[in-house]
């Protein structure tokens, strides 16, 4: 009986601390940024350029900042943020992250055999990398480990694979890649150029088959305004890109419209490492 | 011959492995083209002064220096330079390379004039060193005319010349001792004059008493001191080197002059001899050219240019197919992929393995046993931080002093769960270097 008239007595006290702590020491709460934290995603990426969610909120409604920097907010959040703060939607455009390679292990060349620490940063340390093509992708995942909202895959065919659905523009990755190939693009753009490297077509097509040739097929098909050639290396120009059925004119694949589709189980032939075979330093 | 044995902390023993210890060196014949690198030291390239389809000599002037910290290129041979294009690197990079047909005669350039190094300024023959490109041919490749240049604040007293040559496998450095023991010793007076000291040490490891027997015999009656060491991995790193020597402790983050000390390979020191004494400038090195899979490694004298393939063919060619070819000695030496890869002015070994020798494993999870802590010359706590590292932690890595690893691989030679700790040290040297960049640079 006296251990709960304790315990009571207890709670009661620490009840009322708190109450008062509140009562006087708290600090004002802003019921706007509190409907406005509600609309955010909460992922803390900092692809709006502050530091968290909570950050740009602030910022927000101080109106230090615009709404419509969050890439990741569905367009009706934003409209709702945009009601609650009282000004006009300017609207957004959805960018979306692409790994611009082709270069799986069925396609692109590995000139040594690497088994150090599985991350693309480290990997490059060694001899550039594995890959014999130095702007395909690794295939060691720091991407993927980066974005906070797991929209990267790594397939077993050594490439990164963005998943455009889950996809919301952050640009984290676009960052962490060690050799600069993924691209943030318009989300409504229907093709890309799978490819990076800017080399010429014979160097290229050694170590890998499924580089981008720059025979300006695409080019003619589609005008100089839709895709332009930059030194042997194709581009969708994302002013004005050209409609899906361009694709159709790549002699090597690399205009499409999604990722390089794994290989089959029966075509899929590991790439022999070229001899010989270099592996980590001590 | 000192009785008292000094040594560093840590460090290991590997299997020495210096197969090719008693091939003398030979001279490799001419080959057809030749790849010099423009950048073959630490630091800025140096810029083409030829053009495609210009004829050059034999130790002419190609590339002059890039910058304060660069070092000049001369033709290793008369020929026509073919192109000026890029070529693969140890490290797997690019770099601009002049590429020379040899013409077969090797008509040799008017050499400079011969220097009386007793009685030569040091200026003048701090003047010559950098118009011979002589860099170090320890491995780094560092200008040695900016080492010997130390800032007018520090004082300098002891010249250490570094024949230890800890690397396995490596034979280069010993056999230069044995057969150019004048040059090495007339090389490491003339660098004692250039700086101003009276100190001369050659510190060379027990396993090479012939060396230590000769190059004392030689250096009787001059300042130079001939030293032997216990042998141990990584004696030859300068900052353990130091503290063998002189008991010196070179300040973390601090360089050899912070203590009074340079430390020269003695490659470098008979390069030096060359250029003074003969006006040549450096266009070719002593290279081993080792590995089991061999039929019969050596040491060549090769010009600078030569690919690994070549290389590989004066050593008999292989007789078991290789499975890493690795620039340099086993410890921190670099595995290259390719054998298109031209020899350099620090090129000390091209080692081949065969499947046997390279242990193929998953690293795992470190297990706190502390033996990296025990072996890190450095006195630092590998394990630790390759946690860190791999939890990218890079500011932690830094407080803990991971730039003052000298990578040698100590740590990861005896990781019981095989963890690449040098590799992951080295990720973190970049990332906190670029940190300090960025910042420096935001600042300005």
């Amino acid at each position: 009986m006296t251990a709960v008239i304790i315990l009571t007595l207890i709670g009661v006290l620490l009840g009322l601390a708190i109450a008062l702590t509140v009562r006087y020491f708290g600090a004002p709460v802003d019921p706007l940024a509190e409907q406005v934290a509600e609309l955010m995603p909460g992922a803390n990426c900092g692809a709006c350029g502050f530091a968290g969610c909570n950050d740009y909120v602030q910022a927000l409604v101080s109106g230090k900042a615009k709404p419509g920097l969050c890439p990741s907010q569905s367009a009706d959040a934003l409209q709702k943020v945009c009601v609650l703060l009282g000004v006009a939607s300017e609207g957004r455009a959805e960018k979306v992250a692409v790994v611009c390679c082709s270069g799986t292990d069925q396609y692109a060349i590995r000139r040594a055999f690497y088994n150090g620490v599985n991350d693309c940063h480290s990997a490059m340390l060694v001899a550039g990398g594995s890959k014999g093509c130095v702007y395909g992708c690794l295939g060691l995942g720091s991407c993927a480990r980066a974005c906070p909202f797991g929209a990267i895959e790594m397939r077993a065919d050594h490439i990164a694979v963005v998943h455009p659905e889950i996809c919301v523009g952050c640009g984290k990755c676009v960052t962490v890649c060690p050799r600069r190939i993924i691209k943030l693009v318009p989300k409504s753009a229907p093709v890309h150029v799978f490819c990076s490297s800017p080399e010429k077509a014979p160097v290229k097509r050694k170590v890998c088959s499924a580089a981008c040739i720059g025979c300006r097929k695409c080019v003619k098909a589609a005008g100089e305004n839709q895709m332009f050639i930059n030194g042997f290396l194709a581009s969708v120009n994302y002013e004005n890109p050209p409609s899906a059925d361009i694709v159709a004119v790549c002699p090597p694949k690399v205009l499409r419209t999604e990722a390089q589709p794994a290989a089959s189980a029966a075509s899929a032939a590991p790439a022999a490492p070229e001899a010989p075979a270099a592996t980590t330093a001590p | 011959m000192t009785k008292k044995h000094l040594h560093f902390y840590g460090g290991v023993h590997p299997q020495e492995s210096k197969t090719a210890s008693g091939a003398a060196i030979v001279s490799a014949p001419l080959l057809a083209t030749y790849v010099v690198p423009l950048q073959q030291h630490i630091g800025v390239p140096a810029k083409p002064v030829v053009a495609k389809g210009d004829k050059v000599l034999r130790g002419q002037l190609i590339g002059e220096p890039g910058g304060f910290i660069s070092a000049a290129i001369h033709a290793p041979t008369s020929g026509t330079v073919k192109e000026i294009a890029t070529c693969l690197g140890p490290a797997g990079n690019q770099l601009p390379a002049v590429i020379l047909e040899s013409d077969g005669d090797d008509l040799a350039a008017e050499p400079m004039p011969a220097l009386d190094w007793p009685n030569a300024s040091p200026d003048e023959l701090k003047k010559r060193i950098a118009e011979a490109g002589i860099v170090g041919m320890g491995g780094a490749a560092f200008p040695s005319v900016v080492k010997l240049s130390p800032p007018p604040n520090k004082t300098i007293d002891t010249l250490i010349l570094n024949g230890v040559e800890c690397e396995p496998c490596l034979t280069a450095d010993h056999r230069l001792m044995l057969e150019k023991p004048e040059q090495v010793i007339t090389g490491a007076r003339i660098t004692a004059r250039v700086l101003g000291v009276k100190r001369v040490i050659i510190a060379i490891e027990e396993n090479k008493p012939d060396a230590v027997a000769l190059l004392q015999e030689k250096a009787a009656g001059t300042e130079v001191e001939v030293r032997s060491l216990r042998v141990r991995y990584p004696q030859g790193a300068e900052k353990q080197l130091i503290y063998a020597l002189t008991g010196r402790k070179v300040p973390s983050g601090g360089l050899p002059m912070d203590v009074g000390c340079v430390v020269q390979n003695v490659g470098t020191a008979s390069a030096i001899c060359e250029a003074v004494c003969e006006g040549k400038p450096l266009y070719e090195r002593v290279t081993t050219v080792t590995g089991s899979p061999l039929v019969a490694p050596g040491n060549w004298r090769f010009r600078v240019g030569t690919p690994y393939a070549e290389a590989i063919k004066l050593a008999g060619g292989v007789k078991v197919d290789p499975v890493k070819i690795i620039s340099g000695g086993p410890m921190m030496g670099m595995a290259v992929y390719s054998l298109d890869i031209p020899i350099m002015k620090n090129c000390s070994g091209i080692l081949l393995l065969a499947a046997d020798e390279v242990r193929q494993y998953e690293s795992s999870p470190c297990i706190r046993c502390g033996r990296c802590n025990d072996t890190c010359p450095m006195g630092m706590m590998p394990g630790i931080l390759s946690v860190q590292i791999e939890k990218e932690r890079f500011e932690l890595a830094e407080q803990w002093h991971v730039l003052d690893c000298i990578e040698c691989g100590c740590c990861a030679y005896g990781c019981p769960a095989g963890r690449p700790l040098v590799q992951l040290m080295r990720r973190a040297k970049g990332e906190v270097m670029a940190a300090r960049k960025a910042k420096a640079a935001k600042k300005a």
